[in-house]
């Protein structure tokens, strides 16, 4: 996937064949990640592979694909945590980002703390952040547990306070790995409801700056629901990258349409 | 046969001696054990102190030589306290480099010789404890912007309950010794006598009985410690919530 065609591109593709239409990016809104050849490899895995994309302003991106296809890899890489083996990674200066866990990690402290540990870890004075952290809590539904030890919360309250800990932020980039996986229908439906919401909101950088939100997810309802574009991995490398209308109505490579069907996950 | 009986009867003499010198609040035997505790409890505050930060740090920094650095500290788990009590001798011995202190015989000599052998054991512990937690979660912390320092600090105060095991293995593993208290102490009678050494003269005296006992009591005081922390662990870890399963087998 070199090149990267202009939307609207060919009705039908042959099979084996990689699929893009990325995103274009007005020129007053330069993209928010820009990829160019960026593999990674771990020892003898190669988790990335040759992955070109670019992120606009705005875009609710879905990464897709069978379990280790690199979509975990990809974000870590988005959010700093994991170095390009090989490639150019270029983000767009000033924006702040913030990542969310599939199983998010709290400290052995109250929710609130937990919170107000990450605007900390910013700069902002302790007694600051606190008053911050109990707004953000107040975002999530979780203001009447904001004293409570954040370990003795159910796993979904645990990833509203991760939820709340990122929104605290006022992130202008959301990146997510696989948040609802591993919670009970509700609180699946919640964090999914509090993501639209955080998506649908602004960053620091002000009302006509959207959220861009890249999230990975097995469950293609909520990649419907959520995201605007999809791009699918296989073995590291992106196989196809579509708007969502079109990848769930249109032709697709052989793998990625037997994934859609849920006949190979 | 013979043999048998007059062990339980020496052991049987030892717990009624023991609990006759608890019971009577004998100065001397509580102004050892006293010299005890505060030989030991300095030294591990002094080990803590240092080995604590040492060995958070070294459990996130990543730097050429790590692996080195690792192997050393974990050979030096295995020091005798002899050894380090010989090295500390030759230290403020008078010829030695810290001789013009003249801190060889005192209290201050056996804090030195008890902090340097217990801080492997803090460094190496809280290290394990701390790799462990940077492995499962580390990235998180550095996801919200924490860098290694920063890291290291904070997953060692996640891990505090694990690390109050840390605490009481340096200190089992201090007030037990005797061997470098013995050397850099000299087991002065009123001065640097401490438990263990003071068992060490009453087996040499063939007084088993009072050897026993003063055993006893150093267990009963150290058991005591024990049960302390581990309700404070237990009560504190209902408050917080407990470990996410990443607590370290070695300090399990």
């Amino acid at each position: 996937m070199s090149a990267v065609p202009a939307a609207g591109a060919a009705a039908s593709w042959p099979d084996g064949v990689k699929v893009a239409r990325a995103s274009l990016s007005p020129p007053d809104h330069p993209p928010v990640f820009s990829l160019h050849g960026v593999g990674v490899r771990y020892g003898r895995v190669q988790a990335l592979l040759g992955v070109n994309l670019s992120v606009a302003p705005g875009e609710r991106v879905a990464l897709i694909g069978a379990n280790g296809c690199g979509k975990s890899t990809l974000l870590r890489v988005l959010h700093g945590l994991a170095k390009p083996s090989s490639g150019q990674l270029l983000r767009s200066d000033g924006r702040r980002q913030a990542m969310l866990f599939q199983r998010p990690h709290m400290l052995r402290t109250s929710a609130q703390h937990n919170v107000a540990l990450g605007l900390w870890l910013q700069g902002v004075r302790w007694r600051d952040a606190r008053a911050q952290a109990l707004l953000a809590l107040q975002r999530v539904g979780l203001e009447g547990i904001a004293a409570q030890g954040a370990r003795t919360l159910s796993g979904g309250q645990q990833q509203r306070v991760a939820l709340a800990r990122a929104w605290a932020l006022r992130p202008d980039v959301l990146l997510l790995d696989e948040p609802t996986a591993s919670l009970d229908p509700h609180a699946k439906r919640e964090v999914e409801l509090l993501m639209a919401d955080l998506a649908a909101s602004h960053g620091q950088a002000g009302p006509a700056h959207p959220v861009t939100m890249v999230f990975s997810s097995h469950n293609l309802g909520q990649v419907k629901r959520l995201a605007s574009r999809v791009i699918y991995l296989e073995h590291g490398a992106v196989l196809a990258d579509l708007p969502v209308h079109d990848f769930f109505n249109g032709p697709l490579p052989d793998a990625a349409r037997l994934f859609v069907k849920g006949e190979m996950v | 046969m013979h043999t048998i009986v007059e062990s339980m009867s020496t052991l049987s003499e030892s717990v009624l001696t023991a609990l006759h010198l608890t019971v009577s609040a004998d100065p001397a035997l509580w102004t050892i054990v006293g010299r005890s505790l505060a030989v030991s409890g300095t030294a591990c505050l002094l080990a803590c102190g240092g080995g604590l930060v040492l060995g958070a740090w070294l459990g996130v920094a990543r730097f050429a030589g790590r692996g080195g650095v690792l192997a050393w500290l974990n050979t030096l788990l295995a020091v005798p306290s002899v050894v380090v009590g010989l090295v500390v001798y030759l230290l403020l011995s008078r010829s030695g480099p810290l001789g013009a202190m003249g801190w060889l015989f005192t209290f201050k000599a056996m804090v030195i010789a008890q902090t340097l052998l217990v801080l492997p054991v803090v460094t190496a512990l809280t290290c394990q404890s701390v790799a462990d937690a940077e492995r499962s979660h580390g990235e998180q912390l550095q996801s919200l912007g924490a860098g290694p320092v920063m890291r290291s600090l904070l997953l060692a105060w996640d891990e505090r309950y694990a690390l109050l095991t840390v605490l009481i293995a340096s200190f089992g593993r201090a007030i037990s010794e005797v061997g470098a208290v013995m050397i850099v102490g000299g087991n002065i009678d009123g001065f640097t006598r401490v438990m263990t050494t003071a068992i060490a003269l009453e087996t040499s005296k063939g007084d088993l009985p009072l050897a026993l006992a003063l055993g006893l009591v150093l267990l009963a005081v150290v058991l005591a410690l024990n049960v302390l922390i581990a309700v404070l662990r237990r009560w504190r870890e209902g408050v917080d919530g407990t470990s996410q399963g990443t607590m370290p087998g070695v300090l399990a």
